[in-house]
């Protein structure tokens, strides 16, 4: 077994391997409801896939379950289609056992927030090397229409007839206050972010989490329209690129200004060109506390959303740091088969004769 | 003077105190001199599940008992002939396991009015006539240790902190033990801290001397070594064991181990002990929860390696759903269940045989699970090599059913050589395996075509080009192991996922039937092989005909079982839950087994397990 390789023989900047997006596809037919945003994030992946120039086999999708947990059935790579919430615990026993693989877990709202909240918070912590793509409608799809851990208070639903009384996550927020290192939010409409999203997601070393808003047609029709709508997108979505000025809205006069007294970070309108208030994103500050502080400008309508990546720092994987104890163990005293014998001999043994 | 010496050909020592007065360490180092002399032995630790309970209550009580003699012995005893009891909450948690006649060494130290009512005694045992029956020592062995180490430098607390040392030394002379032993393991133990080290050796050698000098013993004990099989031995636990089986079996197989696990009692030490063995490539991973325990190592196992979680009753319950996964990828995976009082918290600390139909039935739909028991605690060591056999060559979870009592027993165990072990080695596959193409090249893979022998599937790790493919918890095709819904296909999948458990090749029940004669056959499963052994053996110097046999195999039965059951008048099947394997013999034989069960906690007691055989014996029914 590889269980020494550490990191991939290939990948980005190696020789091309020359694949192609279909190289990715399998011969299984798609089944997720017509228009739904899952397909313009499958198509993403497999088209984004040949440039991450890592070979199919070292590849593996894995999920829990819901209508994103389908997905790793698309991928022509390794795949895995697990229960319910549990995906990130059964990903970190693959990734730290074969540190040789690029690990992908697939996950939505329910899957990751609700029943797996507490697997997703301790594979951020730990800092697994783990892509977590986490596909956010807002609802339950698969179950038909129940309110999710992330609709917004007051939804009606099957379940919740008179409003749902829930306060809702903010996924982004929740994994910056677990202290991930890679957090960045994209959304399923937007190819080309979502690309770009992905290609910072996967360069990062430990756990990197994408938020991607997406649409249910279904169940929670035009959640993000406002987000998507060429009339309001421009006013509601805050991008963000490391070391730009965070500037949004028409002629780029809005803006995410900090406080100079208390720090605090808000949304102000008409902001002049030079104004020292303006923050410039730094996505590689260490501090959680920024990045997180951007995530809550978001409104519980999405007005307001900041777009990309809030944070990516470096720290050492979890991964990397078990497989160096191997690696310093096997070094200090190899574990051959001498070495077993004398460890079942003990201190205390005795002959009978 | 000088002290008789008397020849006993077996004995039991319990040795009680605190849980804070190393009342465990001082049973491993007893236990230790005993091996080394080369008498049989077989012990009990019993402790609270509270860490450290207020000192001088019951609740706080700790004890270890050691049987020890010339001959090949079965379990820890029934009941102590010495009692070491440290303070009155010991004496009084211990006095009613005592037979009459016993010898009880008791530091008068705590025997105050005040201590002894916190304990609900108005009058002082010792003087009382409470201990009449028995042959008292009543020693301050506080004192006794505190003015052996007086000049020693150290305060009067840390000095009477090696009373139990002290105690040891008295145990130690009074059974003609080796001393070398403990005191090297003092120097070691306390190597950073000689003045420690030191007081403790003090303090060990005084308490030999005070049974050698005073006249207080007039005599001392022997028992010789007993005769065991030629060969090198170490003493050693079940939990122990157990992880060491576990390494063994997965450098057989050439395959790294990775054991996800969340501590919990008593299942927790396996993880301890893994952890210090990563130079033999195993990974431990201490998981959020039991359901990432297990997650992590079904993970594992996809990736290539011996995936292995390990807990108790609780957790197991808390690792059903992901073992129907395990069920469904058909991936190896070893559950260790190292089972405790239930049902939810129950009796963390002690015995119970109650997860068994947990282990075989406890999960959502069609799901069989191989399922084997180790009988012993140097058997724990055979069983887990057993289990990753079962696992790996027919791609299966595996439930090994531990327990506390063989868990934290111990007992002398030869040591297997390494390179004699059973040969375990897995391949992987690493070409596709389907049809030819027109061409004559195969390029299909089918990741559910079987083995027509095991009916196992091909297991085809991450990175291996050609076999890219996914699996997952929906029902999948014959073959292709895509996603289906086809009733046929599901009725054909569900009976041969069964098929496949059902045909695990299992090694044929041997029966111990000394006459050839018994019509009455005992039963057995798990860490009851002890006790009932000894009861059998009772049974049979009551000039009685009794056969035993023993089932390592839950899961499937032993081909010739139903032969076997059938072959005698009466089954009794003795168990530590309320008739779990008596149902399951009941349910596939239709034979009216006689069900013999007691949840104290506690293994039975040889004595009284005699008396239910003889009762089965002497019966018209």
């Amino acid at each position: 077994m590889t269980d020494t390789v550490h990191g991939s023989p290939n990948g980005p900047g190696s020789a091309s391997l020359g694949l192609k997006a279909k190289d990715f596809k399998t011969d299984q037919e798609v089944r997720w409801c017509p228009g739904c945003g899952d397909y313009a994030i499958l198509a993403a992946v497999q088209g984004f896939m040949p440039e991450l120039n890592i070979a199919r086999e070292n590849v593996v999708f894995l999920s829990g379950i819901g209508c994103s947990s389908r997905f790793p059935y698309y991928m022509n790579t390794y795949g895995m289609h697990s229960i319910h919430g549990r995906a990130p615990a059964i990903a970190t026993g693959l990734s730290t056992s074969r540190p040789d693989l690029k690990v992908f877990v697939v996950t939505g709202d329910g899957d990751a927030l609700s029943i797996g909240g507490n697997h997703l918070i301790h594979a951020l912590r730990r800092n697994v090397n783990l892509t977590i793509l986490l596909f956010n409608n807002r609802i339950y799809g698969l179950t038909k229409g129940q309110y999710s851990p992330t609709s917004e208070q007051g939804k009606i639903t099957k379940s919740t007839p008179m409003g749902s009384v829930d306060n809702p996550f903010n996924p982004v927020s929740l994994a910056l206050g677990a202290e991930a290192t890679f957090v960045a939010r994209t959304l399923d409409s937007d190819r080309k972010h979502l690309t770009s999203v992905l290609r910072a997601a996967t360069a990062h070393q430990g756990t990197s989490l994408v938020e991607i808003y997406q649409n249910c047609n279904i169940f929670n029709d035009g959640a993000f329209d406002l987000l998507k709508d060429a009339d309001t997108r421009g006013d509601w979505i805050i991008g963000l690129n490391h070391g730009a000025e965070i500037r949004f809205g028409k002629d780029n006069s809005k803006a995410v200004i900090r406080d100079p007294a208390t720090g605090a970070l808000s949304v102000a309108e008409g902001v002049a060109e030079g104004d020292p208030r303006v923050v410039t994103h730094d996505a590689h500050t260490e501090d959680p506390s920024y990045a997180f502080a951007l995530s809550r400008l978001s409104q519980p309508d999405t007005r307001l959303s900041p777009m990309g990546v809030f944070r990516d720092v470096t720290r050492p994987s979890y991964d990397q740091l078990l497989n160096n104890q191997l690696d310093t163990a096997k070094a200090q005293a190899p574990g051959d088969e001498d070495a077993l014998q004398a460890l079942l001999r003990g201190k205390d043994a005795w002959s009978v004769h | 003077m000088s002290t008789e010496v008397q020849q006993l050909d077996r004995v039991v020592i319990r040795i009680a105190g605190d849980s804070g007065d190393g009342m465990q360490l001082t049973g491993d180092r007893f236990t230790q001199e005993t091996a080394n002399f080369g008498n049989d032995l077989s012990t009990q630790p019993n402790f609270p599940a509270e860490i450290r309970a207020p000192a001088g209550t019951l609740a706080g009580v700790s004890s270890f008992q050691l049987h020890f003699a010339d001959h090949d012995i079965l379990t820890p005893g029934d009941r102590p002939d010495v009692l070491v009891a440290m303070n009155p909450a010991a004496l009084k948690a211990n006095l009613g396991d005592l037979a009459k006649g016993a010898t009880i060494i008791v530091d008068t130290r705590d025997f105050t009015e005040r201590a002894l009512a916190r304990i609900g005694w108005t009058s002082d045992p010792i003087t009382d006539g409470t201990l009449e029956n028995f042959t008292v020592h009543a020693l301050d062995l506080t004192q006794l240790t505190l003015d052996a180490l007086d000049g020693s430098g150290l305060s009067r607390k840390d000095a009477g902190r090696s009373k139990n040392m002290y105690a040891l030394g008295l145990l130690s002379w009074m059974y003609s033990r080796p001393t070398e032993g403990t005191l090297a393991f003092l120097r070691e133990k306390f190597a950073k801290k000689p003045e420690i080290a030191e007081a403790n050796i003090t303090a060990f050698r005084a308490g030999w001397n005070y049974g050698e000098t005073t006249e207080a013993f007039g005599v001392s004990y022997e028992v010789k070594p007993a005769p065991l099989p030629a060969g090198e031995y170490r003493n050693i636990a079940g939990n122990l064991a157990l992880a060491y089986g576990l390494i063994a079996g997965a450098q057989r197989a050439g395959l790294p181990l990775f054991l996800g696990a969340y501590p919990i009692t008593p299942a927790s030490d396996i993880l301890h002990e893994l952890s210090k063995h990563k130079r033999f490539g195993v990974r431990t991973f201490q998981a959020e929860d039991e359901i990432a325990g297990v997650g992590a190592a079904l993970g594992a196992s996809f990736g290539g390696a011996l995936g292995v979680t390990s807990s108790s009753g609780p957790g197991i319950a808390l690792k059903a759903e992901t073992i129907g996964l395990a069920v469904s990828l058909e991936l190896p995976l070893v559950i260790v269940d190292v089972q405790r009082g239930g049902p939810s918290t129950g009796l963390p600390t002690k015995t119970e045989q109650s997860d068994l139909l947990q282990a075989m039935y406890g999960r959502n739909g069609e799901a069989p699970v191989p399922v084997i028991a180790p009988q012993s605690p140097g058997d724990c060591f055979d069983a887990a090599l057993e289990a990753i056999r079962i696992a790996t060559v027919y791609r299966t979870p595996v439930f090994l059913l531990s327990d506390g009592y063989i868990a934290n027993g111990s007992e002398p165990w030869k040591i297997p050589e390494v390179g004699s072990l059973q040969d375990l080695s897995v391949d992987f596959l690493t070409e596709p395996n389907g049809e030819p193409g027109p061409d004559g090249t195969v390029t299909e893979f089918l990741p559910y075509l079987r083995d027509p022998d095991t009916l196992a599937r091909p297991w085809a790790v991450p990175g291996t080009p050609g076999l890219e493919h996914r699996v997952g918890g929906i029902e999948k095709a014959d073959k292709t192991g895509h996603i289906s819904y086809d009733p046929d296909n599901h009725e054909f999948m569900v009976r041969t996922r069964q098929a496949k458990v059902d045909g695990i090749t299992v090694p044929d029940l041997v029966v111990d039937d000394a006459t050839g004669d018994a019509k009455v056959l005992v039963l057995g499963w798990g860490s009851t092989y002890g006790p009932i052994g000894a009861a059998v053996r009772r049974a049979r110097r009551a000039g009685y005909s009794i056969a035993q046999t023993h089932l390592r195999h839950l899961n499937p039965f032993p081909k010739n079982l139903g032969q076997v059951l059938a072959s005698y008048d009466k089954v009794v099947i003795p168990e530590m839950n309320l008739g779990q394997l008596a149902l399951l013999i009941r349910a596939r034989y239709l034979i009216d087994a006689i069900s013999l069960t007691q949840v104290r906690g506690m293994p039975f007691r040889a004595a009284d397990l005699a008396d239910m055989l003889q009762g089965v014996l002497t019966s018209d029914d």
